[in-house]
């Protein structure tokens, strides 16, 4: 990686480190995974059931939160500061700023994720004592989720390089909302007929579509997940952030920073 | 090779939420400024300095013209190496300290980090900040972060040093201080082109400089230059106790003190005056022509332009 990239990358990275919201939310991942094994006792033998599914959805879900609130304001922040213009006006080209920021953001939700799972894992082990080979696929359900924090940084990113934090949130948000139902918006634009049709079809597919990502009933359930999803999701999710990425360069490449 | 060309450079933004409408900020701007040179750029507040700073630096675009900074297309980021530059009333990352801003900035500089390390201690030394290097810059003064601005611009020993307002929010030692830093980098061969509507600062430190107003070059040059082109006044001061009744005549304002009375005159009454005072046996000591401050200079070409406006409408 390009040496501006990865300080800007370390930097974004430092401060959301360094942020006590983003402690609060891993505090409150941490609490829910806590709860996940209360819950867990009360519900006799589906303990392990209820701790995956509650578990990995509390990671996704303050994840996905995490990303949001980071994201929205990593550019319009900035410019809202003016810490931006010492950083721009050096040999730092403004594409470089856009990406350096999107790893960064990457980069702190893999670290929360990994931190996030840890907890999952712990509780696991301690309401059933012992790991077995299926739980192994845990791990394929938090590469999903990385894989959805991936596309949502960059859809942050997107709407933070030409938006304010508020409308950036609300903007994220719905398009997360939608994306989780993106499956359901499929099979109802394939009930319609005419415009509605179109128009269903063409929301369908240009929303992201997340609840492909969303195997955690059934990993909760030991049902595998097929290779060829993996690699699908894995394409789909790096052509999305790619272009949700490229759409904030292409806007920022031109803005004025009044 | 100029330091900075600014070829027709302007500026006109979009005002308005529904109804855009254009608001010119910048008029086309034609400036050369040689290497080595302090150069002040001064006009009151919203004449159009900073956004000219920030078309130099890239920060917004420009509507037309283009500029070269140290010969080349000021866009190319290579350029961005030999530059360095201080914004108005600066804000830098306040979760890192002094030390780790200066760090990280110097990395995006490209400089190695043996370089840094050494370049940092350097310019916390020359701003009078390295014993507070390691405080986060939160639990900064106003005063502090300027000084830190100053310390980013100069980092990576740049060629030109761009400071928008450099004396902003300091105390007189401080502002005392920046002048001695400009004065040791124009030593150093530096080119210093600095915004300011402090014309006291201007007029110490600077060896041009040019008046902006409303976004139109209004005047360029040095301070002596300017400030003797348009004031057409002399002093002229003779010997003697009282007054001659033909000099009262001309209505002139004279000051006995001592054996010497002063006269201020305009210049083109002084051949009449001399003629008058040789008539009366006067004996003339000196006629020497009066400099205005650069800020009569400045107060007098600002009210011209208002005038001129006020009577185009």
């Amino acid at each position: 990686m390009n040496s501006r990239i990865s300080h800007i990358a370390s930097n974004t990275f430092r401060e959301a480190v360094r942020d006590r919201v983003l402690y609060n939310l891993i505090a409150f991942a941490l609490l829910l995974s806590g709860a996940a094994i209360l819950v867990g006792k009360i519900s006799i033998a589906i303990e392990k059931l209820v701790v995956i599914n509650l578990g990995l959805t509390a990671v996704s879900l303050f994840g996905v939160v995490i990303a949001i609130f980071i994201g929205i304001g990593l550019v319009s922040k900035e410019i809202e500061k003016r810490t931006l213009y010492t950083v721009l006006s050096r040999p730092v080209r403004r594409w470089e700023f856009i990406v350096g920021k999107f790893f960064g953001l990457a980069g702190t939700l893999a670290v929360n994720t990994f931190f996030m799972a840890l907890g999952v894992f712990l509780a696991l082990f301690y309401v059933s004592h012992t790991f077995v080979r299926a739980d192994a696929l845990i791990f394929v359900a938090l590469y999903f989720i990385i894989l959805e924090f991936l596309i949502i940084c960059a859809l942050a990113l997107l709407f933070s390089s030409f938006s304010s934090p508020l409308l950036s949130a609300v903007f994220a948000f719905s398009l997360f909302v939608v994306g989780s139902f993106a499956e359901d918006l499929r099979n109802f634009a394939a009930m319609t007929h005419g415009i509605t049709r179109w128009l269903a079809t063409g929301t369908a597919y240009l929303v992201p579509n997340f609840s492909a990502f969303n195997v955690i009933t059934s990993i909760a359930h030991e049902q595998p997940v097929a290779g060829q999803l993996i690699f699908h999701n894995t394409l789909y999710a790096f052509f999305y952030a790619l272009m949700a990425l490229s759409g904030a360069v292409l806007i920022f490449e031109y803005r004025d920073l009044k | 090779m100029p330091a900075i060309e600014i070829l027709g450079l302007e500026k006109t933004y979009s005002v308005g939420f529904w109804r855009k409408r254009p608001k010119r900020a910048l008029y086309p701007l034609q400036l050369t400024v040689e290497e080595g040179e302090v150069f002040g750029f001064l006009g009151p507040n919203g004449a159009g300095k900073t956004t000219t700073l920030k078309l130099l630096m890239g920060l917004v675009f420009p509507t037309a013209g283009s500029a070269r900074i140290l010969g080349q297309e000021w866009t190319d980021p290579a350029v961005k190496a030999q530059i360095g530059f201080l914004p108005e009333q600066p804000y830098f990352y306040d979760y890192l300290t002094a030390h780790e801003l200066l760090n990280y900035y110097g990395q995006l500089s490209g400089m190695p980090a043996k370089d840094r390390n050494r370049r940092v201690e350097e310019v916390f030394h020359q701003v009078g900040l390295h014993d507070v290097r390691g405080i986060q810059l939160r639990k900064f003064s106003k005063g502090m972060l300027q000084r830190v601005g100053i310390a980013q611009a100069i980092l990576h020993d740049p060629k030109i040093v761009f400071f928008d307002e450099p004396m902003s929010g300091l105390d007189p030692m401080g502002r005392r201080e920046v002048r001695d830093l400009m004065e040791e980098l124009k030593q150093k061969g530096k080119t210093v082109f600095f915004s300011t509507h402090i014309l006291s600062d201007a007029e110490t430190l600077c060896d041009r400089v040019a008046i902006i107003h409303k976004g139109l070059l209004r005047s360029v040059g040095a301070v002596e230059e300017l400030t003797s082109s348009v004031q057409g006044k002399v002093e002229v001061i003779w010997q003697g106790t009282e007054i001659p009744a033909s000099i009262k005549v001309l209505g002139v304002e004279c000051h006995l003190s001592g054996e010497h009375v002063r006269a201020i005159i305009a210049e083109n009454q002084q051949d009449v005056f001399i003629d008058v005072l040789r008539r009366e046996r006067q004996r003339l000591v000196s006629i020497t022509p009066v400099r205005t401050s650069l800020e009569s200079y400045f107060v007098e070409k600002l009210r011209h332009a208002e005038t001129t406006a006020g009577s185009a409408v």
